[in-house]
């Protein structure tokens, strides 16, 4: 079964591609959403494509598929339309795919469900790293903020943090908010501590 | 708060749902209204058909063939409400243009002599010309389709029609894999503007008044939840009735101008919006009337005629089969009837009839209307045909020559 990953993110494809050769895959061939693309997937003749559906080209291939002669009159998207939870999942996950007619369910299946669970983990792994660099620069900020408070007010550290959760909590705003205001507000009274 | 997510595409006329949101028409008919920008048709179908989002700014064209089982997962869609007209621009590379004539007011005022001397040009380019729609099913490759025929060039034989998002239009051109494009603001503007394509027709001159996006909803959602749907749209108009107002260009250019949303620059977005066509880089602005409308002249009222004008095209280029059933699925995608009883008593200018002659209004002209004065502007095709959606097979034969 040869699949086709369309794909920009090379990070993505080659998650997605070990999963599966992992599972037993092995005619797997990735093509970026550039250029000629559609005429390359056309000479390909895979049985299924697989895409990503925040893909701003899915218009181009869905064309393609529509005019194409080579491909033996390629049906759409996601397996079994009343299938409604893989569906969901498979839009929630950003993966669309386009299979060749008459290849059996139970044989596309399997590879839909993988795509889709790789995909979802690479989001995870995405979120989670923005999670920790969001984390590491709020930690920053804060820090930034408590030095300004510790210099200018003479607190030490447990004070100064203290100073600015309560004012957080007493105006209903995040921590990390309040420590960008009073940096900001610091630097344009030409405090020093900064 | 009713919750409603709405998917859209980062286009100028994505206007009315941005102005929704953002200067509290939803807010106030109690409707918490999310956007969901989208980078593909697509993806923007597939979201509303599996039910992500309860709406969509769609191609009107695209409805049509959802629910006539043309474009992947057949589904019943319903456009009770119109989200715009017009908007739309063809540009083609200077290296093409140059066979066209060079007075830019002039090429652009006569769709027709610009024809003739597009047709001539095909035979002078060194490549049969790669001219990129947006979607094959779109108002703009409609409008294309149809300008090309009428003059004489088929648009399977004599050019590439090549699709590609709106988004990556402008990249297209600057690599040379297209020659021109037809879409909407502002993705021609910023072509323009960065000197890589010139003007060569304005969507309306080819149709003074071209269906454009529409407010696509499934059908069964919208009849589960009737209540809902009435207040979203009286929010709708109100968002189309400040988007119209020459008073507002400034601060709804600004506003689209976000990243969030189209994320070009406000200049070019405004001057979209006051129609202001620049047709070349270094040429003076073309004042074009009507270039983009969203809220006079009911503007925002689904005629079943111009659903089935659609139809009459797709079956023209031979993209939908022909048949009695078809016909009726296709007009009934457009739903005057929920737009009466969701706007039956908010003020807005109602018209009497759900169908009428397109393409035979020829100067401003007062038409029968429950409430209000409704006054229908100019709405003639560039060669004067016109459409009686009751003669649809009379009119379909009267383009034999051409297809």
């Amino acid at each position: 079964m040869r699949i086709v990953i369309v794909d920009d993110s090379g990070a993505r494809a080659s998650v997605l591609e070990e999963g599966l050769r992992e599972a037993g895959y092995d005619d797997i061939h990735f093509v970026p959403p550039r250029g000629a693309f559609v005429a390359r997937i056309e000479r390909m003749a895979p049985d299924v494509v697989l895409m990503d559906l925040g893909s701003p080209s899915r218009d181009t291939l869905e064309e393609m598929l529509l005019v194409s002669r080579a491909l033996a009159k390629p049906i759409a998207m996601f397996v079994d339309q009343s299938d409604d939870t893989m569906i969901g999942a498979a839009i929630d996950a950003g993966v669309s795919a386009y299979v060749v007619d008459g290849l059996r369910k139970d044989r596309v299946k399997p590879i839909l469900e993988l795509a889709v669970r790789r995909f979802t983990a690479f989001s995870r792994m995405q979120s989670e790293l923005d999670e920790a660099r969001t984390a590491l620069a709020n930690r920053k900020t804060i820090d930034k903020a408590k030095a300004i408070l510790m210099a200018q007010r003479g607190l030490n550290e447990a004070d100064a943090y203290a100073l600015l959760r309560s004012t957080a909590m007493n105006q209903g705003r995040r921590l990390v908010d309040v420590a960008e205001a009073l940096i900001t507000a610091s630097s344009l009274l030409g405090g020093g501590a900064a | 708060m009713t919750p409603v997510r709405a998917a859209f595409l980062p286009l100028t006329d994505s206007a009315v749902l941005v102005a929704a949101r953002e200067k509290g028409f939803a807010e106030a008919q109690g409707i918490d209204l999310e956007l969901v920008r989208t980078t593909s048709w697509a993806t923007l179908r597939d979201r509303l058909v599996y039910g992500q989002v309860q709406a969509a700014q769609m191609l009107a064209p695209l409805a049509v063939a959802v629910t006539l089982g043309l474009s992947q997962q057949p589904a019943a869609l319903s456009a009770p409400f119109k989200l715009n007209s017009n908007g739309n621009m063809l540009v083609m590379s200077g290296e093409f243009a140059a066979a066209l004539e060079q007075d830019l007011p002039a090429r652009l005022a006569d769709p027709l002599g610009t024809g003739h001397d597009f047709a001539a040009a095909i035979g002078l380019f060194r490549r049969k010309p790669i001219i990129g729609i947006v979607h094959r099913f779109s108002g703009h490759a409609l409008m294309l389709r149809y300008w090309l025929g009428s003059v004489g060039i088929d648009p399977e034989r004599d050019v590439v029609l090549r699709v590609l998002p709106p988004s990556l239009t402008v990249e297209a051109m600057r690599l040379g894999e297209i020659d021109g494009f037809i879409a909407g603001d502002p993705w021609p503007a910023a072509a323009i503007a960065q000197g890589l394509a010139e003007a060569v027709a304005i969507g309306a001159r080819i149709w003074q008044r071209g269906v454009e996006k529409v407010l696509a909803l499934r059908t069964d959602w919208m009849e589960a939840h009737a209540e809902t749907v009435d207040r979203l749209l009286v929010a709708l108009a109100a968002a189309a009735r400040w988007c119209d107002d020459p008073a507002n260009r400034g601060e709804l250019a600004a506003l689209l101008a976000r990243d969030a949303y189209v994320g070009e620059p406000a200049e070019l977005i405004e001057a979209g919006l006051a129609g202001q066509v620049i047709p070349r880089a270094d040429a003076p602005p073309v004042a074009q009337a009507d270039f983009l409308l969203f809220h006079r002249e009911a503007t925002a009222f689904p005629w079943r005629s111009q659903a089935l004008w659609i139809y009459s095209q797709l079956v023209r280029w031979h993209q939908a089969e022909p048949s009695a059933e078809a016909e009726v699925a296709a007009g009934a995608v457009f739903r005057p009837d929920i737009y009466r009883r969701a706007l039956g008593a908010s003020g807005e200018a109602m018209p009497g009839a759900s169908m009428k002659l397109e393409g035979a209004v020829t100067s401003p002209i007062g038409v029968g209307a429950h409430r209000g004065a409704l006054t229908l502007g100019p709405d003639r095709f560039f060669d004067g045909r016109v459409f009686d959606p009751e003669r649809l097979n009379e009119y379909l034969a009267g383009f034999s020559g051409t297809r």
